[in-house]
């Protein structure tokens, strides 16, 4: 299966935005610093999942998860992310818990008065596949 | 609760700012795995914004360019040399040299009739698009 190249790449707005908050106010980046920066994004993420999917194979599982994730960050050397990361996934659990929940009422009220379908619209798909996900591990998260 | 959310997604107030979906297709470009729990991507896509910033921080701060108030593709390529958590980068971020140093490095090789490359110290220079 073949990526076109632009799709492993990173949307360079975001990554413009990110870099600026996190440096001072008034420092320029030059045009192809901030392009290093994303294509440096991009290995990160393949380093990270090369390193996670090895603790998920330990662990003889096929589906990498949260705890992999963490374990590569710390064998990359990113032990300084655990912490801000562990509570984001928190904040992040109970959003997709709050969405799900408000679906469920949608649905409810969809059921009683007989909507037609406008499921596939935005994370729908992806609540309905972390119902699935906490009954069984091996889920695939695509459409 | 809404505090926390908001320091840690910056001025966005968005828990992450970067695609899921896009970080979904990168993950997946690697042949050896085959599924991603939702959490595992949240996270992913969570640590690449906290990579981005300590990369961006690191080689402004340990820049040794002549500008102080730029971050400069140099300072990245020094970030990825010289220290040690970022050597993974070092392949995609090269140090550069002008064309014409590196011409005059060839034409002094041929001269002096040697075949093995000198770890000569390259000045890096750059060329600024702005």
């Amino acid at each position: 299966m073949a990526e076109r190249p632009e799709d492993l790449n990173l949307p360079n707005a975001v990554i413009t935005r990110i870099i600026k908050e996190a440096l001072p106010d008034g420092v320029n980046i030059s045009k192809e610093a901030r392009s290093a920066i994303s294509r440096a994004a991009s290995v990160f993420v393949l380093y990270a999942t090369s390193c996670a999917n090895n603790f998920a194979m330990k662990g003889k599982r096929k589906t990498l998860n949260a705890g992999d994730v963490l374990s590569a960050m710390e064998e990359m050397e990113f032990q300084r992310f655990v912490a801000p990361l562990k509570e984001s996934l928190e904040v992040y659990r109970r959003e997709q818990k709050g969405k799900k929940e408000a679906r469920k009422d949608k649905d409810k009220k969809a059921d009683s008065e007989e909507q037609d379908k406008s499921r596939e619209e935005d994370n729908d798909d992806d609540d309905e596949r972390m119902e699935e996900e906490e009954q069984n591990d091996e889920e695939e998260l695509d459409n | 609760a809404e505090m926390a959310a908001a320091r840690l997604s910056g001025t966005e107030n968005r828990l992450v700012s970067l695609p899921l979906s896009r970080i979904r297709v990168i993950m997946k470009s690697s042949p050896e795995v085959s599924s991603i729990n939702q959490d595992a991507l949240f996270l992913t896509a969570k640590a690449t914004e906290l990579f981005v910033q300590y990369l961006a921080t690191y080689s402004y701060k340990h820049g040794r360019g002549k500008e102080k108030n730029a971050l400069t593709y140099t300072d990245l390529s020094h970030t990825a040399e010289e220290c040690e958590t970022f050597q993974f980068l070092a392949d995609i971020l090269p140090k550069k040299i002008l064309a014409s140093k590196y011409l005059k490095m060839l034409e002094k090789e041929k001269r002096d009739g040697e075949v093995r490359e000198d770890d000569d110290e390259a000045e890096e220079e750059e060329d600024e698009d702005e």
